[in-house]
């Protein structure tokens, strides 16, 4: 069996793994390196439950290769917090109960982290249009949008 | 058990809302959910699936599989139990064909191997011969004369004469003259409607870890609604002892009845018994779709008669349900629900379970309900449209009411249906202003909830805090509302309580989180296993003061003397009674088992807007509000969850979700990008109103409230469009080419 | 299944010219990996062509718009002037799947993976793109509706590659628009896609080019509908007859996601609306 080794940077830690080639980043991520907040949904790109940063780019795991985060800088839903102190979008989604079952929360996070960090003032239409691709099936996205338009409106009034 | 009576009882933490205890695992990716989980000399399986609808198993060759290099065992039928039966048999033959392939998807072998892509390239080495015999995936068509037989002699005995043998099961119910009642009608409506079957769309596939040694003892850990019953079932199928399996139930990703089902873990199982090592199985999205349980789909023909005054004088209904090809189509509670929102003396409902070569069907929050629902609340509003009469007003003047009798039969205990309908009345929806192009559809929508067999355990801890234990996944945010359910009654803080879903070694047997039954049975038992632990902590302060039991009080987390006769000693708080507990007794546990019975039904009115492009037929909610009874909601931030939830998949099954089978009986979108669930940008702000009528039946009054919301919403949106577009959709989903082809069939 | 990452354009075609079997190159790779995880298609040979020199660029000079093959759709509706002068070919690629797709799928890619339903194909033929295209015998330039030949297939033979994507020069009083039917808001492949692109002078329509995807084994260039509204203001005459062209020369196919009645009513009806938007942009200040 010849894998190929891949060095790359994840939450800011240098890494390094092996995987086959038809391995999926996500599939390292959680096989390889036991990240397993990024979850694997349907595997095809449609859920966003396997999101994550790469290069600072809002990205579907599952849709990278292993091989291609070779070099790169890759961001999950471990790096959110520093620490022991929560983003404050991780602390606003308990507080507003933005989950319930929390399959896709982490898919969520790390595509709301993504979005504030681009567009720090979004409408309620942008945050849904944003978030289309991380689909939740026990909310309604409803207190999920609230959570994310209070966070940006509290970070705005800090900065 | 009773409501109790405290009148003007003031919670001090039932009613609020605070944080989840699992919050900070979820929100770090922390939390484990199935697929989450690792083991030293792992294998990973994967299942060989039918591509046919219909054919006979003629040969398996797994030869060549098993020369693949990393693959350690196959399974076939014959690695299980040849001695089921019933529902167990049931579950078996889905698990794993045995001489018919019944589906597409249906799963035929397993493989285990060194790594899931050694196992996904080894199950296409396996050779199967099939002969394709003729399929039938439409419940309507599995009836009539020359259909292909899914199984012969697979009926219950109620079946009247002379119906095809797919037809396995009957249900009639329903009181009165029908036949007086809609000639004293001024206006009849007859109707067919037809659903198809739809799927719970949790976002987190099947997933377990197993492992069974040749010693018949086994750990397994999988995503679940149930871990006693998938520990009940998988032994009965591994013929193995129920209680050498040991089940842990991990956090799930969603379920709505989907997982109340058990699928792969006893492959799972199977796998590792022959290998000897664990083994992890993951369904990957297509597999959950064509392989596990959507809900039925249903033929219905609705009849009403109403008065000019807006009284109903008669409804029936014959509903005809397909549950893939086994038994067990939920036609009798499609039947029962479809006019429980009514009072009527004359009614009368029949239900069908018809087979297919389809998957087993499995629950889908209130299962069977939703149909009923959009089928008998568009007549309703047909009616209202048709005699000028407002579609609440005629809902509150047939509203059924505490002592009416029910469609199906018993005379209702305190119910809140009436609440729900004079909230929405007066709700600021109700009378806010529609745009051209718009239109409102209000629907009643009704779920019975569910007792069930429950035990919990309460350890108090040295420290003072309280460790509870219960036996039902957490779902929906339940554990928050369990420790709020403690912390009430033993009068500590809420953050001093940890509720842990504990494995099914630790508990009494547990039924399955569903029938929205955990806040009401699980609550219950907590409240009781809590005044359980607080009895022993009274004994243990009436010892110390040497005075009798029946003069301690408990109150605001302190032992103290019920009155100034029973002496005068400070209060004791619970820390103080619990540090010294191993000296003077031994440890406090409370504990409570039992099948409650009184679990409170629940009624809703949802309001929603929509808009419809009339050259396109694509529909836009604009507006959305679900009124629902709660009893008494715990944490309301989880019940208006569960109200929201439940509407927004509603919309979807109303606009957009459906299975396509081919000409060739295979599912045509297994995929989230063709089974199209609602994404954040389809919907709006869902407004929720949260009733409370208290169900007489639960200590504090609490109704389940997860499954009712998923009833209104197909109503409510295929009466919203005909008043938007003027068209009435009679089959579901109402998706642009459906709405657009009535409109051309109007003009 | 071997992966490769070639450093120029001459290596990639070497590779996939020496290689039997099923060879892919990877781009953003929200087809291939579909395809792979869906098994639909596992590639014996994939070449990864982004780490070639100029492959993630967006250029302008007096031929117009040169975009490399690596170009995300995220770093498309990033570039201000592109989407400023051709704002029907960065919406249409912007349509393209999630928030999390634009973040890796490219223009190319999506003309190469040959659907029927391509939301960048339509725009690319009303736009007059083109591509060059790479291989053992050397360059070529070739109009963009010539490289889909039908559903998952294009005209590029053994070894060739698509090596940079070309759009031409915009002046003022040109626009174009993108609309697709689909029957949620995101998330959808398209039903029925509809391109048009308008060159105005004085409010009439001087030039015109309409084009539709998902309504045929390849995206079509409608000749006659964009005739009707040459010459025309756009007034409701011209959208008729526009919308009724459009329609006729729909062959589209009843399938999971429309019916053939469907896709041919909607297509008229996105016809009228998405040229109606391109008139108002190419009316706008520039």
């Amino acid at each position: 069996m010849n894998k190929i080794h891949v060095n790359t940077e994840v939450n800011g830690d240098d890494v390094e793994f092996l995987c086959d080639t038809r391995e999926t980043l996500l599939d390292a991520l959680r096989d390889r390196l036991n990240l397993t907040g990024a979850k694997e949904g349907c595997g095809t790109g449609d859920c966003g439950a396997c999101s994550i940063t790469l290069d600072d780019r809002l990205v579907c795991s599952c849709l990278v290769l292993g091989v291609e985060a070779e070099g790169k800088s890759i961001g999950t839903v471990e790096g959110i917090a520093n620490g022991e102190d929560l983003h404050p979008l991780q602390q606003k989604f308990i507080e507003y109960a933005a989950l319930q079952c929390g399959i896709c929360t982490p898919g969520i996070l790390v595509a709301t982290e993504a979005l504030l960090k681009k567009n720090p003032d979004p409408t309620e239409t942008e945050v849904r249009y944003w978030l289309a691709g991380n689909l939740c099936r026990c909310t309604g996205y409803d207190k999920i949008i609230r959570a994310v338009m209070d966070t940006a409106r509290d970070l705005r009034e800090a900065s | 058990m009773a409501l109790d009576n405290q009148k003007n009882r003031e919670f001090k933490v039932v009613g609020t809302r605070p944080d989840r205890p699992d919050g900070l695992d979820k929100v770090t990716g922390r939390a484990k959910f199935g697929a989450d989980a690792y083991a030293t000399g792992m294998l990973h399986a994967a299942i060989l699936r039918s591509p046919h609808a219909h054919a006979k198993i003629l040969s398996i060759n797994t030869q060549k599989a098993e020369a693949l290099k990393g693959v350690k065992a196959v399974v076939t039928r014959k690695d299980f139990s040849t001695s089921v039966t019933g529902e167990n048999w049931n579950v078996l033959e889905n698990v794993m064909a045995g001489d018919t392939a019944l589906y597409d998807g249906h799963a035929i072998a397993a493989i285990a191997a060194t790594s899931s892509l050694i196992a996904r390239d080894a199950i296409k080495l396996i050779e199967i011969t099939y002969d394709i015999i003729p399929h039938v995936t439409d419940v309507d068509k599995a009836m009539e004369n020359g259909a292909p037989i899914i199984r012969a002699n697979a009926g219950d005995g109620s079946v009247p004469k002379g119906m095809h043998p797919n037809v396995v099961r009957y249900h009639e119910s329903g009181h009165g003259d029908l036949e007086a009642g809609f000639s004293s009608a001024d206006l009849v409506i007859e109707d067919t409607f037809k659903t198809e079957a739809t799927h719970q769309g949790y976002i987190e596939p099947h997933a377990c870890l197993a492992q069974l040694g040749g010693d018949g003892k086994g750990e397994l850990w999988c995503c679940t609604q149930g871990h006693f019953q998938v520990q009940k079932v998988c032994a009965a199928l591994l013929d193995i002892e129920t209680s050498a399996l040991r089940v842990t139930a991990s956090e799930i990703g969603g379920g709505f009845g989907g997982k109340t089902a058990i699928f792969i873990e006893p492959v799972a199982l199977a796998l590792s018994r022959k290998t000897n090592r664990p083994v992890k199985l993951v369904m990957s999205r297509s597999e959950v779709f064509r392989a596990t349980g959507p809900t039925s789909s249903t033929s219905m023909d609705i009849k009403i008669g109403m008065k000019k005054d807006g009284t109903i004088t008669a409804g029936s209904g014959i509903f005809r349900l397909q549950g893939g090809a086994f038994p067990g189509a939920p036609m009798e509670f499609t039947a029962m629900c479809a006019f429980a929102p009514y009072n009527l003396q004359n009614v009368q409902q029949i239900g069908y379970d018809v087979l297919n070569n389809r998957p087993k069907q499995a629950a889908y929050r209130a299962p069977g309900s939703p149909m009923a629902a959009f089928a008998v609340e568009s007549v309703i509003d047909e009616l209202c449209n048709q005699l000028k009469l407002d579609p609440i007003e005629v809902r509150l003047k047939n509203a059924s009411k505490e002592g009416t009798k029910a469609s199906f039969g018993p005379k209702w205990d305190k119910i809140g249906l009436v609440e729900c309908l004079e909230s929405a009345k007066n709700h600021p929806h109700y009378s806010s202003p529609l745009l051209e192009g718009q239109g409102r559809g209000i629907s009643s929508g009704f779920w019975f909830n569910h007792g069930g067999e429950t035990a919990v355990s309460l350890a108090l801890s040295e420290d003072g805090t309280a460790a509870l234990s219960v036996g039902t996944p957490d779902i929906g945010g339940s554990r928050a509302s369990m420790c709020q359910f403690a912390a009430e009654e033993l009068g500590i803080p809420y953050e001093k309580i940890r509720t842990t879903i504990a494995d099914t070694a630790t508990l009494g047997y547990n039924e399955v989180s569903h029938g929205s039954r955990v806040t009401y049975a699980t609550g219950l038992a907590t409240i009781k296993a809590a005044r359980d632990a607080v009895k022993k902590l009274c004994a243990r302060a009436a010892n110390k003061w040497e005075i009798d039991e029946d003069a301690v009080i408990w109150e605001d987390g302190c032992a103290k003397p019920s009155g100034p006769n029973a002496g005068s000693f400070e209060p004791m708080p619970l820390a103080e009674i619990t540090k010294k507990m191993g000296k003077t007794g031994g440890p406090i546990v409370g504990h409570f088992e039992a099948t409650p019975e009184g679990a409170g039904v629940s009624f809703a009115t949802h309001i929603v807007d929509a808009e419809v492009d009339q050259e396109t037929g694509k529909t836009k909610i604009i507006k959305y509000t679900v009124i629902q009874d709660a009893g008494k909601a715990i944490h309301p931030s989880y019940v208006e969850g569960q109200y929201q939830g439940g509407a927004a998949q509603g919309i979807g099954w109303a606009l957009n979700e459906e299975y396509i089978y081919g000409d060739d009986g295979r599912l045509q979108n297994s995929g989230f990008l063709d089974y199209r669930i609602p994404v954040a940008s389809d919907l709006p702000m869902i407004d929720t109103v949260i009733v409370e009528v208290p169900n007489p039946g639960h200590p504090y009054g609490v109704r389940g409230v997860g499954e009712t919301s998923i009833c209104p919403p197909l109503a409510a949106i295929a009466n919203a469009v005909s008043n938007a577009a003027g068209v009435r959709l009679k089959e579901l989903p109402m998706s642009p080419v459906r709405i657009l082809e009535a409109l051309e069939n109007k003009a | 299944m071997e992966y490769h990452k070639p450093g120029s354009f001459e290596e990639a075609t070497t590779i996939a010219n020496n290689n039997n079997g099923i060879i892919r190159f990877l781009a953003g790779g929200t087809d291939v990996l579909v395809q792979l995880r869906s098994d639909i298609l596992t590639p014996d040979v994939l070449i990864d062509i982004k780490h070639i020199e100029g492959v993630k660029d967006i250029s302008y000079d007096d031929d117009g718009w040169h975009i490399g093959i690596a170009v995300s759709g995220a770093e498309m509706s990033e570039h201000e002037q592109l989407a400023k002068e051709w704002p029907g070919v960065v919406e249409a690629m912007d349509l393209i799947g999630s928030t999390q797709v634009q973040g890796r799928a490219t223009l190319v890619g999506n003309l190469c993976n040959g659907s029927p339903a391509a939301d960048g194909v339509p725009s690319l033929i009303s736009a007059r793109a083109q591509v060059t295209v790479t291989g053992p015998n050397g360059t070529r330039m070739v109009n963009v509706e010539d490289i889909p030949i039908g559903p998952g297939k294009t005209s590029l033979s053994k070894g060739e590659l698509v090596s940079a994507l070309h759009l031409p020069k915009r002046t003022k009083n040109q626009a174009d628009a993108y609309l697709r039917f689909i029957p949620r808001t995101e998330m959808d492949i398209a039903v029925v896609g509809c391109a048009v692109n308008l060159e105005i002078e004085n409010d009439l329509i001087i030039n015109a080019r309409v084009s539709l995807g998902a309504v045929a084994p390849t995206a079509l260039l409608l000749e006659t509908a964009a005739k009707k509204i040459i010459g025309s203001k756009l007034d409701d005459r011209a959208l008729n007859q526009l919308s009724q062209e459009a329609s006729k020369a729909c062959k589209p196919i009843d399938d999971k996601r429309g019916t053939i009645r469907f896709r041919t009513h909607v297509a008229g009806v996105l016809a009228k609306r998405t040229a109606k938007i391109a008139y108002d942009r190419a009316r706008a200040e520039r």
